[in-house]
């Protein structure tokens, strides 16, 4: 017996691109005349590679191309990539709003989607009938909606609402009927795109606590697509990285999320300076800046729990100076978060190329991006030799499974550090 | 031998292959039953939703047939003097009125149902059928109410000039509207097909069905032209006609009325459905490509 749910073959997607007029009944005449002759289309063989950056003349271009994975049961596959990526192609082919070029996929159970929440609510119907309309559309009889219209209800908290019209909904609560809907739909695999997006906090820690649910205990299969790597890490197993259209790598959640946040393009763990570029003066000179963990292998993406180290090795190239390297931290917004600066007993004095390791505690910076400026300075007399802002970006992500509480959602603040609680009973 | 009995078990568990092309000829048709739940919900849908916030609600469904029944009273009747068969005049137009409004109540409705549906189609799967039909049942509700009318007021002029005819051609009713629902539903979804990739059927069905009106005896009899004219042949191959002027002879027992005529609009009715529902089911796979 095999666990496969879904088997996607050699499955290929063409666009074309420009407007829809004189041009492209001139092709469907020249496609017909292909196909009477018993010939092959002549447009499937005219695609490119989808990049949207590169200018081409080309009216064809294949959005997703040759693509070949599987799914096992219970399995949560995460789907990342850039915009464009063919991630919505993928996932709209597999919820058959649209049908693959060439290629095709088997699927074994029940499939939905929540491309996006709420489709088919009609703003006029009151709760109750959207539920009813809604759940019908997805695929649900009204005897299964109505054996779990109170779990609905109370799911997404709109009891007092549930006869009133939609439209007088404010928008968390029309998302969260709708998110409602369809978590109790029991299809037996769950296609999921951004809808975490939406919704306040508590309500974002409901879903993802539904997913979880639905995949662990239930063995139910979910694919997610979403741009928010830590929802990603804390959901999924396997992750499937698409750029224009190809596969670029599939595999354990963990191994992919860093190499998408490389090729990303911002985040900068590891940088080494040429020789004729070293930042610096006659006295200092920055050759290389790492961010490494405690066994000095460099990392991509730093978890929450984790503790990490950035190290910088220089050149001090006269002596008679006290040189101590500081780091300059900033969150992504471009506030100041700190400023270390070495210990006088880990400054270094006299010729020589010096290596200095500082270690960021885990459980102490907050999930999101960060960039690191790196200095040298003398203090007595005040030299700054060197000061290379934004040397280093990196991000923390962080698996909230792991967290030691019990809320699952965003926590906002740039720092998050450990603190020591203490609660004793005391009547 | 084993592995290849093993792979055949494999093969039958996939409840479902996504692929390019699907059969001409598989037109799913066990999948709209399955839905049929949804189909209800369509059809309570357009009803409840047409008339929240209006005070009127379905009260508009009589008026709009009162109003051109009046029209077609004054013009048609009293200035162009066309005769009607020897049927009472109001009853005529209105007969008449109420068969073809539900003609082009689903012929209009169905077909727009990829361009108006395209957001939600887009979203979530469902066997597209559903939505045309749900339009045919839903014009059907319309088209009840209405008949309820003709019936009242054919109860009234039976009261009031001693004017009843009752006949088991009545029994020819449901029949009709059987045949003009399967057109109005074939040639709709033939246009919504089409109009996916190029829109010029959207335009041409905005006056089209007003013109296709006057070429269907609606406003006159079929016996009026016939005498009158040498063209009649373009009304006779209507496939529309015979049901029209079927409808009144069922109600009224006179008007003009032979099986070739029938058999031809039938089977007029069972080609563009089959046509029909071999485009749709075309088109319907990969139409948020062009749509």
């Amino acid at each position: 017996m095999s666990n496969i749910v879904i088997q996607v073959q050699n499955l290929s997607k063409q666009y074309r691109l420009g407007e829809i007029g004189t041009g492209s009944l001139a092709h469907d005449v020249n496609r017909w005349w292909y196909r009477i002759r018993g010939k092959e289309n002549p447009y499937l063989k005219i695609g490119e590679v989808n990049d949207r950056t590169v200018q081409s003349d080309n009216d064809y271009v294949w959005a997703l191309k040759d693509i070949n994975f599987e799914v096992k049961q219970g399995e949560v596959l995460g789907i990342i990539g850039r915009n464009g990526a063919g991630k919505s192609t993928l996932l709209k082919i597999l919820s058959k709003t649209t049908a693959p070029t060439t290629g095709q996929i088997k699927i074994k159970g029940r499939i939905a989607s929540l491309l996006e929440v709420g489709t088919g609510f009609h703003p006029e119907l009151s709760g109750r009938d959207n539920i009813f309309l809604n759940g019908a559309i997805l695929g649900m009889t009204k005897k299964e909606i109505q054996k779990k219209f109170d779990e609905i209800v109370d799911f997404a908290g709109v009891e007092r609402y549930i006869d009133t019209p939609v439209k007088r909904y404010s928008s968390g609560m029309y998302v969260r009927l709708a998110f409602a809907v369809a978590a109790h739909l029991e299809p037996e695999i769950l296609i999921v795109d951004e809808v975490l997006a939406v919704g306040d906090a508590e309500f974002q820690k409901k879903c993802l606590g539904k997913m979880k649910d639905v995949s662990v205990n239930e063995g139910r299969t979910v694919l997610f697509v979403s741009h928010n790597m830590t929802a990603v890490k804390s959901l999924c197993q396997d992750i499937i990285f698409l750029k224009n259209g190809f596969i670029e790598d599939i595999g354990k959640a963990e191994k992919i999320i860093n190499s998408y946040i490389i090729s990303d393009g911002q985040v900068v763990t590891k940088r080494e300076w040429r020789q004729e570029d070293y930042p610096g003066d006659n006295i200092a000179r920055l050759i290389k800046a790492e961010i490494i963990d405690e066994s000095g292998i460099n990392l991509k993406a730093i978890d929450f729990s984790d503790n990490f180290y950035i190290e910088i090795i220089y050149d001090v190239l006269l002596n008679g100076y006290v040189v101590a390297p500081n780091i300059h931290l900033f969150d992504k917004s471009g506030e100041y978060v700190f400023v270390a600066i070495a210990e006088r007993s880990s400054s270094s004095s006299g010729i020589g190329r010096y290596k200095t390791r500082v270690k960021i505690p885990r459980n102490f910076l907050n999930n999101g991006r960060y960039s690191i400026g790196i200095a040298c300075t003398t203090l007595l007399p005040h030299i700054l030799h060197f000061y290379e802002k934004d040397a280093l970006e990196f991000d923390i992500v962080e698996d909230m499974e792991n967290r030691n509480n019990f809320y699952r959602g965003d926590i906002p603040g740039v720092i998050r550090p450990e603190l020591f609680w203490e609660t004793m009973k005391i009547k | 031998m084993i592995t290849n009995t093993k792979e055949a078990e494999i093969q039958e568990q996939w409840t479902e292959t996504i692929s390019p092309q699907s059969n001409l000829f598989d037109l799913k048709l066990q999948e709209v039953w399955r839905y049929r739940d949804l189909l209800v919900m369509f059809v309570r849908r357009d009803f409840v939703a047409t008339y929240k916030q209006t005070i009127l609600g379905p009260i508009w469904h009589l008026i709009q047939p009162l109003l051109t029944t009046i029209m077609f009273l004054i013009v048609f009747g009293r200035i162009a003097n066309i005769p009607t068969d020897g049927i009472q005049p109001l009853l005529f137009y209105m007969s008449s009125i109420t068969i073809w409004n539900y003609f082009s109540a689903c012929l209009t409705g169905t077909s727009n149902t990829f361009v108006a549906n395209a957001g939600i189609f887009g979203k979530v799967y469902f066997p597209r059928l559903v939505m045309p039909l749900s339009v045919i049942l839903s014009n059907m509700v319309k088209f009840a109410i209405q008949f309820i009318l003709l019936m009242a007021m054919m109860l009234y002029y039976a009261i009031t000039e001693h004017n009843i005819y009752f006949s088991i051609n009545w029994l020819w009713i449901p029949v009709l509207i059987v045949i003009m629902a399967g057109m109005g539903l074939g040639l709709g979804i033939i246009i919504s097909s089409v109009t996916t990739k190029y829109r010029d059927f959207t335009v041409l069905i905005g006056f089209g069905v007003q013109l296709f009106m006057y070429a269907t005896p609606v406003a006159y009899p079929l016996s009026y032209v016939m005498a009158r004219s040498k063209h009649a042949w373009i009304i006779k191959a209507n496939p529309l006609t015979a049901i029209v002027e079927g409808f009144r002879y069922a109600l009224f027992g006179t008007g003009t009325f032979n099986w070739s005529l029938m058999g031809y609009s039938i089977v007029a009715m069972v080609i563009f459905l089959f046509f029909g529902l071999i485009l749709f089911n075309r088109v319907e796979k990969s139409f948020m490509d062009t749509v």
